[in-house]
């Protein structure tokens, strides 16, 4: 029997991608490391929670009601693999893991949507108990229906910030403030790439004008200096615009900067990357159709390119009719134009977001040497500093090598954006001279007791 | 010490007991254990590094920085592990795993 296609990833990209080759009248693999299938936006909460759509997904209710009816439809017209890790790729097989057992899965083409995690920049005091990354802030809400705390700040950048703490007052959350590192003006100058979604801008103007009426403080400029507490979250200590110090009492801290997209697994697959100016990060080259550098590679949703989950259903769906051409399966041009067509605007709306919530790329520079930058191994941003001066890592798998910053069982992906601006600012290059951290398998942790599969 | 995480709802759930370092904690069915010990707690393990308690971050199964243990030395990754009554967990390091 000849190999199946495999996705991975059962979120808006992976799940539109299954659905495109169950149409061809395939038997896709579909791989999941979570329970359920919508991925992180529309993340299904557990059985015997009893909460509607519109409580969980807002304005995005129909959209997440009629992904996981998709998805729930093709279940018994694919191979279905909910609570499996790919954990490599290697020789046109994924090696992948599920309760204890381990499995080689070839494909005959393979499809990666892995989605993205939130970016985060470290700052003193972030590895304390009550601070979480945004979208953790959110997931908790979402599918475990509760707050990371009674009176939270939301730090970072991004449109996440807003929504999020909008969803945390709407659920009774006595928000202490929403601090935003970018300026307002950068927002404004970003409007003619962000008008290509308007309702997304109006929609975002909204939430801000909601929090401000709902008496919740926001400051766009800000600069981010300490989280304090204990054992646990007690305030946090931030700079205004204006430059003056504040401290803002709280228990709990969101945290994000905008998303970071998770490509070890094209790393693994060999495929080539190419420094991406707009997003300051690495990503894997793709034509627009979601063809990565090596044949049988497709990539799609956040993992390629961080545009959010509408534009991943299109790509998903897209890539799919890359692979089904690829393999000889006729596929209409027209629908992959329409395809290409209504995904333009989205990645217009990319890059307004990137000029509009840019990564804080200079707080790198002034982190203090005594703050964590690697949670895992708690190693400091003198330590990696250190690496990059007096031992002469160029770039951050030398760094890495040197310092085990990137090392620990996240591999790099909480500190790994971070890690990557301190070292640059250290040596006085361009970030993009710092490179990438490799990809190494396993991408997380498997346990020691593995069974192999016959 | 209140818990770290607030519930805002669905708290008709069932109830279900674990045993964290020995001691009883009431959860509910269907929650992770992240939310079980920090809605009774404020930390969930120990930095091996000696920077004090930890509580996990990403809560999506990225950080691996909510690692507990089972009293038998399995590892578990407290944020996307569900509750089961009777599940019996360490939070003080890693106990020598038994067969």
């Amino acid at each position: 029997m000849a190999a199946p296609v495999v996705v991975v990833g059962a979120g808006p990209a992976g799940i539109r991608a299954a659905e495109r080759l169950v149409e061809a009248g395939l038997c896709p693999v579909l791989v999941e490391e979570g329970a359920r299938d919508g991925g992180q936006i529309y993340r299904r909460q557990p059985p015997g929670f009893t909460r509607g759509p519109e409580a969980l997904y807002g304005s995005e209710a129909a959209k997440a009601t009629a992904l996981h009816a998709a998805a729930e439809a093709l279940r018994p017209r694919l191979d279905w693999r909910p609570e499996t890790l790919v954990w490599a790729v290697r020789d046109g097989a994924l090696l992948v893991h599920s309760a204890g057992r381990g499995e080689s899965l070839p494909y005959a083409a393979l499809i990666l949507a892995t989605g993205a995690t939130d970016r985060v920049m470290p700052l003193p005091g972030w590895t304390l108990p009550g601070v979480a990354s945004l979208g953790g802030a959110q997931i908790a809400l979402k599918a475990q229906a509760c707050t990371i705390g009674a009176r939270p700040v939301f730090l970072g950048t991004g449109p996440l910030l807003y929504l999020v703490a909008w969803q945390y007052v709407k659920a009774g959350a006595a928000v202490q403030a929403v601090l935003d590192t970018s300026p307002f003006a950068s927002r404004v100058a970003a409007l003619p790439w962000m008008m290509a979604r308007p309702a997304l801008v109006a929609r975002g103007a909204a939430y801000t004008m909601a929090l401000r009426r709902a008496g919740v403080r926001i400051a766009t400029g800000v600069t981010p200096i300490a989280v304090e507490g204990e054992d646990r979250v007690a305030a946090l200590r931030w700079r205004d615009a204006a430059g003056r110090d504040c401290r803002t009492d709280c228990d709990a801290v969101g945290l994000g900067y905008g998303l970071r997209s998770e490509t070890q697994l094209a790393d693994l697959a060999r495929c080539d990357f190419a420094f991406d100016a707009g997003a300051r990060q690495w990503l894997p080259v793709t034509d627009e159709d979601g063809r990565a550098s090596v044949q049988g590679v497709y990539l799609a949703g956040d993992g390629a390119q961080v545009r959010g989950a509408d534009a991943a259903e299109l790509a998903g769906r897209l890539a799919a009719c890359a692979a089904l051409r690829d393999l000889g399966v006729a596929v209409d041009e027209a629908e992959m134009v329409h395809l290409r067509r209504r995904l333009m605007p989205m990645t217009r709306f990319r890059r307004g977001l990137e000029r509009a919530f840019p990564w804080p790329a200079h707080l790198a520079a002034a982190l203090p040497d005594e703050a964590l930058v690697c949670r895992c191994e708690a190693i400091t941003a003198g330590e990696l500093r250190r690496a990059g001066g007096e031992y002469g890592a160029p770039e951050v798998n030398r760094a890495k090598a040197f310092s085990r910053t990137g090392m620990g069982r996240c591999q790099g992906r909480m500190c790994g954006p971070a890690a990557a601006e301190i070292l640059a600012a250290a040596r006085g290059m361009p970030i993009e001279a710092a490179g990438r951290l490799r990809g190494a398998a396993p991408v997380k942790p498997l346990p020691v007791l593995t069974e192999a599969a016959p | 010490m209140t818990g770290l995480l607030h519930r805002v709802g669905e708290t008709g759930r069932s109830a279900v007991r674990i045993v964290v370092d020995g001691a009883e904690v009431a959860a509910l069915e269907g929650d992770t254990l992240l939310v079980a010990l920090l809605t009774a707690g404020a930390r969930l393990r120990e930095s091996e590094f000696g920077d004090g308690p930890r509580a996990g971050f990403c809560l999506m199964g990225a950080c691996q920085d909510c690692w507990v243990w089972t009293e038998e030395g399995g590892r578990l990754r407290a944020c996307s592990t569900p509750v089961a009554s009777g599940m019996r967990v360490v939070t003080r390091g890693a106990p020598w795993p038994r067969p």
